[in-house]
């Protein structure tokens, strides 16, 4: 591997987290960013199980679409081949971390069940395929790098937005703003900051 | 006649009181991203309605036959099934829509209104209510991503469907075409459907009663407050 190869993993590994962050830019992964980030810790082992998942199931769906559905003309079947393989994936981790690694799967094995119907880990599998397609050298191990980004960018937003509503809870918050409206407008607040990013990344290429 | 008024009341259950985007707040990933114009929203909505009649339709049909420790795959499956038949008519007779729903297209699958609608409607009920039901959560859907991608075009880009309305009154706000624009007009909207509601207040979080992974998410929650003991 060299340099040059070096380098553009690590601006697509930065990029996932900063200008191109799943949750805070692209929109994907709202459910169990407002469902599940009340508690730090609780937020911290729902992202942790997410960037296992994403990353496994683009290792998984990734080979599949490239070797299997598009010699064959079947690339239309994306969407169902997709959603099964991963549901599947889920089930296989979650048997198998019960199995052979329970104190892992005391962790992390409750979030696994959310994870099969997170557009999160579904667009990922597409969007690393998107960019592929866009950009001959974006490969395997592009593909790999990217997942994992996006994964540990779910995770910042996360902690970032975990911290922002363990405060939000101590506020006198207007009744009509009470639940759901201040944390939207609170994880608007998180977007902007992420906004500051939009560069960043291009210039360290 | 008595009939009649029982579907009506299906019907319009999504579009008011049980609103699946702002009352029962299921979907907000597509509801979130597509709604930078109204005519996005309009796209996405009809595609989403079509998928959430025939997959309530075909889940109602085969409800007797599905086992129940499956029934969550199989509802899958079957979802996915309609949103290729959309995805493919979409990409042959508008392939600027195609373009500009981009990925929010295949995930109208992992879409948890559909799902939800499965879950807690179509395998309980026959055929025509379960019809009834998705169409009034599809126009429901399709209603509050009007409403917003109306503001958020209006004000982010001066128009309205392309129109041109706000030139020369005042200037754009790009931000609301942005990501915060996005979450700011949907947490605005929530809290404007809460207050006219008969509650009278906004839903605490999202729409968990309504979703079928309701049970695992009950058990983070409670993890976490156990930790925190």
């Amino acid at each position: 591997m060299d340099g040059q190869t070096i380098k553009t993993l690590v601006a697509i590994f930065l990029a996932a987290i900063l200008t191109e962050n799943y949750v805070l830019n692209k929109f994907l992964g709202i459910c169990p960013f407002l469902g599940v980030s009340k508690k730090l810790d609780t937020a911290f082992g729902m992202s942790c199980a997410v960037t296992v998942v994403m990353v496994i199931a683009t290792a998984v769906t990734w080979p599949l679409y490239t070797f299997l559905l598009v010699p064959q003309g079947l690339s239309y079947l994306q969407t169902i081949v997709f959603i099964l393989v991963i549901a599947a994936l889920v089930q296989l981790l979650e048997t198998a971390l019960r199995k052979y690694m329970p104190p892992l799967y005391s962790a992390l094995g409750i979030y696994l069940p959310l994870i099969t119907t997170n557009c999160a880990v579904l667009g990922v599998t597409m969007l690393v395929l998107e960019k592929g397609a866009a950009d001959p050298g974006f490969g395997y191990l592009q593909s790999l790098v990217n997942a994992f980004g996006s994964g540990i960018g779910f995770l910042v937003a996360m902690l970032l937005f975990a911290g922002v509503r363990e405060r939000l809870e101590e506020c006198d918050i207007p009744e009509t703003f009470q639940g759901l409206p201040i944390t939207l407008v609170a994880a608007s607040l998180v977007a902007v900051s992420f906004l500051g990013f939009n560069g960043v990344v291009d210039r360290l290429m | 006649m008595e009939k009649k008024q029982g579907l009506w009341r299906e019907f319009t259950k999504g579009i008011v009181k049980e609103n699946p985007v702002l009352r029962l707040v299921l979907g907000c990933c597509a509801t979130l991203a597509v709604t930078t114009a109204a005519s996005n929203a309009i796209g996405m909505g009809a595609a989403t309605t079509f998928v959430l009649v025939c997959s309530n339709a075909a889940i109602s049909l085969l409800r007797s036959i599905i086992p129940n420790k499956v029934r969550i795959p199989a509802f899958i499956t079957i979802i996915a099934g309609f949103v290729t038949v959309v995805q493919l008519f979409i990409k042959a007779f508008s392939p600027a829509l195609d373009t500009a729903l981009g990925v929010f297209l295949p995930l109208i699958v992992v879409n948890c209104i559909i799902l939800g609608r499965a879950e807690m409607f179509a395998s309980k009920n026959k055929v025509l209510p379960s019809v009834i039901d998705g169409l009034g959560m599809g126009v429901g859907f399709t209603a509050a991503m009007l409403a917003m991608g109306v503001i958020r075009e209006l004000l982010g880009a001066g128009t309205v469907f392309g129109l041109p309305i706000l030139s020369g009154f005042m200037e754009p706000i790009i931000i609301f075409l942005l990501p915060p624009g996005g979450f700011f007009v949907f947490g605005m909207l929530i809290a404007l459907a809460g207050k006219l509601s008969k509650e009278g207040k906004a839903p605490e979080a999202t729409g968990c009663a309504s979703c079928p992974l309701a049970a695992s998410c009950t058990k983070i929650h409670e993890k976490g407050k156990g930790d925190a003991d």
